[in-house]
């Protein structure tokens, strides 16, 4: 997805068709719409999309990607600036619409600078040489005697320059340059990327200025709240809204009937419920309360997520379907081991709960739509609402806000397919807001896990077989149901590619059927496949009487690069070369106090290597996190800072998964309702967090808001193993006792 | 029914309900939209506004405890919450935003109880407000930040 095509601005209709694939480097920031005239524009310079520069020298920059507390808006805007040679202090960004046009906008898996760095680095480079030109022109010299720097393009021969706003007028009259003549910066000369530049949007934040979803404000907009069946998929029987209707505020209540996508299309629907409309949300959430419905609970009400783990846990001790990738031969290696050991691990449900509750606000009027909402898809948004209302794609609107946090919840527009439903139903602009409850209980679960793993050591202490048994429900159930296995691209995730040099390897995929709405969040499959790998790997460590860091560098073995079908290969040496980093910032052999723990733990997930240390200390049998150390090789760094946070972020994120993160479900339904029994990290909880970033700027850049995920929970396990010489092999540790 | 409300110094004539939490007046009625919702039931702190310089969460008391009080919230500037915005921005705290308007008001409040916190006194204050994107060790840094610079300010 990151092709650029290079049209001169005539040729700009004949291939604006090509744009789904892509970004059009030579277009305007006109709609497809409206009809191009090569007219040339005196009042501002707009090469591409992405780029709008004014005779005044202000620059706005179209960020394509969601900002839900990555940066992205930053980064991205960032990379263009660099080689556009902007002043940074010109620069403000704008939120590009859920448009194919903008090329892919769907903000997960870790992959927004990976796949957008470079187009964006060409936007500016491009409109940096028609600047170029526009100067050169004026002064009669050749473009290669000129050179742009801080918003100024210089005249090398006489000194003399001319500020960006003042070329507006003759760079607009100048045709796009091909692709295959921009050159793009060497690493040396970066002046944005690999830096730190703070958030373009800091001053919103500490303001509470920044419109969120739930901030947007519409003319005579009402407020709407949804009651949803406890059991997924269940519907409603009938309803008794007398109650609710005398609610103050509240001015309508009406049934909502489940949307449901067709088989094997990657849309959300909606669930379906009562909807209680009202004049603001607090009368909407009370009328809610006092509806009176009657549901029909469905297949789903005999669903009870401790027997389900039990069944997990029965299934995975018996032979799963081989999966490929496999080789070698266990058994032999087993019969012939010094030593077998074996475990069984388990990671329960989990939900994402972003501080914004999923909210929608819509309007349906003639034969149009305009959405408001915090969502990382737009373009699926867009799309599933074009299938559902029978509305052309290009009388769709959505409006990107500010993500009060994502972790691919807001991946999913179910929420929007509601706010749509309801304004089509009442004929006025509406704001859907979910509660903390409805946020808690009918969202799409990260899936439950249980595995089974059987290792063998040899006499040498080197792991001589690994046989793992894998069963959780798939993501791919939410599109196609009756999966029931892992599908390729989850055991993709860690488990037919973990880190290790295992001649003898066998992976079985174990049935696991879905009750629940199976999505994904922050780091996805990666967290039962770090869990269960970490762990184990240093169960047998301890069984061989190695030290964990070694036992670890013999297993990833020598240094070796491994194809993949990504054009991201794993390379054995750059694993070794975070976890020794690691070790040695956390000064790992260091004698620590008798009550306190060592654990650690790799990943390689989202093409990034990243070895994380956790020191624990134990006080009456509860656990206290003291310091996490965490080293990332992602390639390239497009904003330091930016990954920092966001691995200081990963931390905690990885921390409430270990000490808190449960759902569980009892006849059918979600048991947790909130915050107090959905607990997350707080402030008492948190830990010390370094964060040291290998120098790879000559590599790819590679992912960075997940990776730092899967490595806490089992490198938290090994320190408390550590220290109190217990292992945890379930999850969460708040229900062993520990918090 | 009819309501004053004083919020950062100016007065709203508001029409709602008494027993409507603040925090949906401020945001629906007033329409002040800085003030979040997290939760619903004081748990998470995204929603904390001062009341009479009381730190309070505002999505669980109703209006009709505002009344006659002076309400304070992010859209408002005090000594304190200025330099905590300075230390916030220096250190480049926030991710997603959403949680640090109520942030910042607990540690306004902390600050205009204790002038300079420890890190138990921090730990106390804060953890009443959860950040999902994981900023704790930010705002803790940018707290002590705060403290030094109203101190080379003074």
């Amino acid at each position: 997805m990151s092709n650029i095509h290079q049209v001169n601005r005539r040729d700009f209709m004949k291939l604006f068709g090509l744009a789904s694939t892509g970004i059009i480097l030579g277009c305007t920031a006109q709609t497809a719409k409206k009809k191009f005239s090569p007219e040339i524009n005196k009042d501002f310079f707009a090469p591409n999309l992405f780029i709008h520069l004014e005779k005044n020298g202000n620059i706005t920059l179209i960020a394509s990607r969601s900002e839900m507390g990555q940066g992205i808006r930053t980064s991205l805007a960032s990379a263009i600036a660099d080689e556009l040679e902007a002043d940074w202090k010109y620069v403000a960004v704008k939120q590009a619409t859920g448009d194919a046009k903008y090329g892919n906008q769907n903000t997960d898996g870790s992959r927004s600078v990976r796949t957008r760095l470079e187009p964006m680095r060409k936007m500016g480079a491009a409109a940096k040489m028609m600047l170029i030109t526009a100067a050169a022109n004026k002064w009669n010299v050749n473009e290669s005697d000129c050179k742009a720097e801080n918003h100024y393009v210089i005249n090398t021969i006489s000194n003399e320059k001319i500020f960006f706003g003042d070329l507006v007028e003759d760079a607009s009259a100048l045709p796009v340059p091909n692709e295959d003549a921009i050159q793009l910066k060497k690493v040396e000369d970066f002046k944005y990327i690999g830096k730190t530049l703070k958030s373009v949007d800091l001053n919103h934040f500490t303001h509470g200025t920044a419109t969120y979803g739930i901030d947007v404000r519409i003319p005579n907009m009402k407020f709407a709240a949804i009651a949803r069946c406890p059991v997924t998929f269940g519907t409603v029987k009938s309803f008794d809204s007398t109650n609710a209707e005398k609610v103050s505020g509240v001015e309508k209540v009406i049934k909502i009937e489940r949307k449901k996508p067709g088989i094997g299309q990657q849309f959300y629907g909606c669930l379906g419920g009562v909807a209680v409309i009202a004049n603001n949300t607090w009368s909407a959430f009370q009328g809610k309360l006092d509806l009176d419905i009657n549901w029909d609970f469905g297949d789903n009400k005999s669903f009870d997520s401790e027997e389900f783990k039990k069944t997990l846990t029965q299934r995975v001790q018996k032979n799963g379907k081989l999966v490929p990738g496999s080789r070698g031969n266990v058994s032999t290696a087993f019969n012939n081991a010094n030593k077998v050991i074996e475990a069984t691990y388990h990671v329960p449900f989990l939900v994402h709960a972003p501080m914004e509750v999923p909210n929608a606000t819509a309007w349906y009027q003639d034969n149009k739509i305009e959405v408001w909402a915090p969502v990382q898809d737009p373009q699926t948004a867009r799309a599933e609402l074009a299938q559902f209302f029978e509305i052309p794609l290009e009388n769709i609107t959505i409006n990107v806000t500010f993500l009060g946090g994502g972790f691919g919840r807001k991946s999913k527009s179910d929420f929007v397919v509601e706010a749509v439903t309801i304004s089509k139903e009442i004929k006025a602009p509406v704001q859907l807001v979910w509660t903390r409850e409805d946020d808690i209980k009918h969202s799409f679960y990260h899936a439950t896990s249980v595995q089974y793993l059987k290792g063998g050591i040899d006499e040498k202490g080197n792991v001589s077989g690994w046989l793992q048994r894998v069963a959780f429900p798939s993501i791919v159930s939410s599109f196609k149901p009756l999966s029931d296995y892992a599908s390729g691209f989850e055991l993709g995730q860690g488990f037919t590619n973990n880190p290790y040099d295992l001649e003898n390897f066998r992976l079985e995929s174990v049935k696991a059927e879905a009750h629940l709405r199976i999505g994904w969040l922050r780091s996805v499959v990666h967290i039962h496949s770090g869990f269960g790998n970490n762990s184990f790997v240093d169960e047998l460590a301890f069984a061989a009487n190695i030290d964990p860091v070694q036992f670890h560098l013999n297993l990833i073995g020598k240094d070796r690069v491994i194809k993949g079908k990504s054009d991201y290969p794993y390379d054995t040496k750059r694993m070794k070369d975070v976890l020794n980093n690691t070790s040695k910032i956390a000064d790992w052999n260091k004698k620590r106090p008798e009550n306190h723990g060592m654990g650690i733990a790799i990943h390689y997930s989202f093409y990034s290597y990243v070895a994380t240390a956790v020191e624990v200390s134990m006080n009456d049998g509860k656990v206290k996190i003291e310091n996490v150390w965490t080293t990332i090789d992602c390639g390239l760094v497009l904003n330091k800072d930016n990954v920092i946070n966001q691995l200081e972020g990963a931390a905690i994120f990885g921390l409430s998964i270990a000490l808190f993160g449960k759902v569980s479900a009892k006849e059918g339904a979600v048991e947790q309702n909130n915050f107090f029994d959905y607990q997350m990290t707080r402030m008492k909880h948190a830990p010390k967090i370094h964060v040291d970033i290998l120098d790879k700027m000559n590599e790819k850049p590679t992912g960075v808001g997940e990776p730092g995920v899967p490595v806490m929970a089992p490198a938290i396990c090994n320190a408390i193993f550590n220290a109190t010489g217990k292992r945890y092999r379930s999850l969460p540790l708040i229900d062993e006792g520990l918090i | 029914m009819s309501t004053i409300l004083s919020i950062n110094g100016k007065s709203y004539t508001v029409e709602v309900q008494e027993n409507m939490p603040l925090l949906w007046a401020i945001r629906d009625i007033v329409g002040l939209t800085g003030t979040k919702f997290g939760c619903g039931v004081a748990q998470c702190g995204a929603c904390s506004i001062l009341i009479d310089g009381q730190l309070t969460k505002s999505c669980s008391m109703p209006v009709s405890y505002g009344i006659g009080k002076e309400i304070f919230t992010i859209e408002g500037s005090s000594e304190n919450l200025e330099v905590l915005r300075e230390a916030w921005n220096d250190g480049n705290v926030p991710q997603c935003g959403y949680c640090q308007s109520g942030q910042l008001i607990a540690a306004t409040a902390l600050l205009d109880k204790i002038e300079s916190p420890t890190d138990k006194d921090i730990d106390d204050a804060m953890s009443s407000n959860i950040c999902r994107c994981g900023t704790y060790s930010r705002i803790r840094k940018a707290i002590h930040k705060a403290v030094e610079l109203k101190n080379q300010k003074a």
